[in-house]
């Protein structure tokens, strides 16, 4: 047997526990979202059961209220923001930059132990009764007259913030210090760049969200209006506070998944990303001017005019640098060698369903269609084509394009293929219908609907039972592989960057000697000696 | 000054350690901006939506505390400065004492602050637990008080945590001071001056309304 990697280095519950290594606390964020993410899923397979049906027959709408907001918290703040900064991003970041660990190994660790008491405080508000508010805490419902525990999951989002907040400061501090000698800003893979942009969205939204949460408790807890029209406060405030953290956050749900398609893309078409200083610099863009639309969740509330107008606006602007990722990751494919593996058919995924997503937002963006379609399924397709076509499929790809380099073992690539493939249709299954059922008008966040809707919620049920057991089974194919798998060589994919030039699995302290970069990345040889590019 | 050579394994050299850290300080001011950047938005809106009464709110405030207060923060303030400016093995005597005289000068801001808190509770402005204010403002000044007692409690808090890390320094600057000390009293007094400055946009904002007229 080889030298001793960081998974051997020891076996003990302490070293797990205590540990500051990033890789390891990587494994404790990995454990820990599979967890939240059979939580969050089983309210969505039990809002999907009650759906099936027009009348309400397996839960009360009280019970359904708690489950759809159990399940939009658990998957926004304990799963999709943390997912691939806090897995893929805490093992690949100080890999890819050729850095023994991240800058501040210790806070790391913190941000895990943060991370899971808001997640506890959470899980015991859910076990307590639940919540009824829905995700966005809405005043005055949230402050007045809800009768559920709003305090303390507001809490358990609060105090996870911080862990989210620790993670992208230190995000940026390692990719501004840490980078290995020769690794210039233009040499960085891709998907530095957007974790960097995702890192100041987490650095910057993520405290107003903490301040309006606490707003919205004291209100509720000492019965003073600040958001309550009758003495005074504008419960538009609320939603103005809300939203400024809340469409920033929608790109930390999708900009980390960016950045793996980046790696996905050149790899599996052996060629360099088309137009990188564009896609860098577009991750920048995409953070920035993010943080200018949050009115186009307002159009209906009774904003001025113009500022809808203006915010509409805003909102075609910021829709420009996903566009242009999708052209370049586009171009990247042309006359490149492509190869199919798994992770390839998750990027192919990523990008038609991405597609869709981003163009449905464009619809929402036209004020005159948005009146139609706001608080209906037309909304809840366009989202979770993003996040769960987006950037869950993402985190999957990452997950087995990584998966050798995190464990030191293969895969079984015909399981992979085959759950990659199933999740692409029972997503497309599942989430389809529910925009023609949005077209059609029907409201979200009810349990009952009038019978002639019955279909495409069966088929959208339908499409999700399939979703489950295609999400389920990478859960015992990457679990056997994990154990009884083939071992990996270090660079099973033949990919250029520097995570591929250290053991599989990785040595405590990454690398020996301190690797030195000396050209661009994405250097897929190969293809280039074959044949000089030009276009 | 001992100066030990380990330092952890992410790190090139000693120095790059330091500017690392110093770095990773101003990220979290960055961070703690926003945070009372998100207050004082919503102060601003409402302050504008009713500026008659938030004039009568801030004509209830303690104006000589917080003036007094405002005093108290500055020095203290100029203490750490003059501590990490001083900062060297031949001055861990003085660096201490200016460490702990910084530290009490925060802790007699918290005990005015309570002091003020009291009289306001006395006065029946303090929202949700006693709050009485005749006539017509009565909403607004209430609005006001909220952000008031917000605002401060919060700037309290950040107060409480750089008191402690103040002490915490002054205690190792005492027994074993080394290089890597410097560093974290650099980032404690960035962190200690970020909190003077939040103070000085808050006694504006909550003091001052309202006193040049009547
Ligand atoms: C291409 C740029 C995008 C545009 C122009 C856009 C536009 C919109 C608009 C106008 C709405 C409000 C619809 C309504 O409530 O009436 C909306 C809702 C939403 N979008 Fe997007 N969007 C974009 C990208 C994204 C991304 C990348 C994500 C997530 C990763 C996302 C997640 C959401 C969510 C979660 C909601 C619903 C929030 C709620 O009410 O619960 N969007 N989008
Ligand atoms: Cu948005």
């Amino acid at each position: 047997m080889s030298a001793k990697n960081y998974l051997t280095a020891d076996f003990t519950l302490r070293s797990w526990f205590l540990t500051t290594d990033h890789k390891r606390i990587a494994i404790l964020y990995f454990a820990s979202l599979i967890f939240f993410f059979f939580i969050g899923g089983a309210a969505a397979t039990a809002i999907r059961i009650e759906l099936a049906t027009p009348q309400a027959d397996l839960v009360s709408s009280d019970v359904y209220n708690r489950l759809f907001t159990m399940h939009g918290i658990i998957m926004v703040w304990f799963f999709l923001i943390p997912s691939i900064p806090n897995t893929l991003g805490n093992f690949i970041v100080p890999l890819m930059i050729g850095a023994r660990d991240l800058a501040f190994p210790r806070l790391n660790l913190m941000s895990w132990y943060i991370f899971m008491l808001g997640g506890c405080v959470t899980l015991f508000a859910i076990l307590a009764g639940g919540v009824d508010t829905g995700w966005t805490f809405y005043t005055p419902f949230s402050t007045l007259y809800s009768n559920s525990y709003v305090i303390v999951a507001a809490a358990g989002v609060f105090i996870a913030g911080f862990s989210s907040i620790l993670t992208g400061l230190n995000f940026i501090v390692t990719i501004h210090r840490l980078r290995a000698p020769g690794l210039t800003w233009y040499r960085l893979p891709l998907f530095l760049w957007s974790l960097y942009a995702t890192s100041v969205i987490l650095v910057l939204a993520t405290p107003v969200l903490a301040i309006t949460l606490l707003l919205m408790a004291t209100e509720r807890f000492f019965g003073v209006g600040i958001f309550d029209p009758r003495i005074g406060g504008d419960p538009l405030l609320f939603q103005h506070l809300f939203w400024f953290y809340s469409h920033p956050a929608v790109y930390i749900m999708i900009l980390p998944g960016m950045g793996v398609i980046n790696e996905l893309v050149s790899c599996f078409s052996r060629k360099q990303v088309f137009g990188y200083k564009f896609v860098a610099w577009c991750s920048l863009a995409i953070a920035a001017v993010g943080f200018l639309v949050w009115g186009h969740h307002m159009f209906v509330s009774g904003q001025s005019l113009i500022a809808s107008l203006v915010f509409s606006f805003m909102s075609f602007i910021v829709a420009v640098p996903s566009a242009i990722k999708v052209f370049n990751w586009t171009a990247t494919l042309h006359k490149g060698s492509i190869h199919f593996d798994a992770p390839m058919l998750y990027a192919l995924a990523f990008i038609g369903l991405f597609t869709i997503g981003g163009l449905t937002g464009l619809f929402l963006a036209c004020l005159a269609f948005d009146v139609h379609a706001t608080d209906t399924y037309f909304v809840v397709a366009h989202f979770h084509y993003i996040m769960v076509g987006g950037m869950v499929t993402a985190y999957f790809g990452g997950l087995h394009y990584w998966w050798p380099k995190i464990t030191g073992r293969l895969y079984s690539e015909y399981w992979a293929r085959t759950a990659a493939i199933l999740i692409f249709f029972g997503f497309n299954l599942t989430f389809f219908p529910q925009f023609i059922l949005g077209a059609e008008g029907m409201p979200r966040r009810y349990h009952v609907y009038p019978p002639e809707f019955q279909v495409w919620n069966v088929l959208s049920s339908g499409g999700a039972a399939i979703l489950a057991v295609a999400y389920l089974m990478p859960l015992f194919y990457l679990g056997y592989s994990a154990f009884f798998g083939k071992r990996a060589p270090a660079n099973p994919w033949n990919a250029p960057g520097l995570e591929w030039q250290t053991s599989s699995p990785p040595p405590e302290f990454n690398f020996a000697p301190q690797p030195v970069v000396t050209r661009e990345p994405y250097q897929y040889n190969e293809r280039f000696e074959a044949e000089p590019q030009n276009a | 000054m001992p100066e030990s050579s380990v330092f952890a394994p992410q790190y090139a050299s000693i120095p790059h350690r330091d500017h690392t850290a110093e770095l990773g300080m101003w990220v979290f001011i960055a961070t703690e901006v926003l945070l009372f950047g998100g207050l004082i938005l919503a102060y601003v809106v409402y302050r504008h939506a009713f500026p008659q009464d938030f004039a009568a709110g801030s004509r209830h405030t303690e104006i000589v505390i917080g003036t007094a207060n405002t005093a108290v923060l500055l020095t203290s303030s100029f203490l750490v400065a003059w501590a990490v400016e001083i900062f060297s093995p031949a001055t861990a005597k003085i660096v201490t004492r200016l460490l702990v005289g910084a530290a009490c000068l925060g802790l007699a801001f918290i005990v005015l602050k309570g002091i003020e808190y009291g009289k306001e509770y006395d006065e029946h402005l303090v929202p949700g637990i006693d709050f009485q204010f005749p006539g017509p403002k009565a909403n607004g000044v209430q609005l006001f008080f909220i952000f008031y007692f917000i605002a401060t409690a919060i700037h309290a808090l950040h107060m409480l945590i750089g008191i402690c890390l103040l002490i915490t320094l002054a205690v190792i600057c005492q027994r074993a001071p080394s290089t890597r000390h410097r560093t974290a009293l650099h980032s404690a007094a960035l962190y200690w001056h970020f909190v003077d400055v939040v103070w000085i946009f808050l006694f504006a904002l909550i003091y001052l309304p309202g006193r040049s007229t009547s």
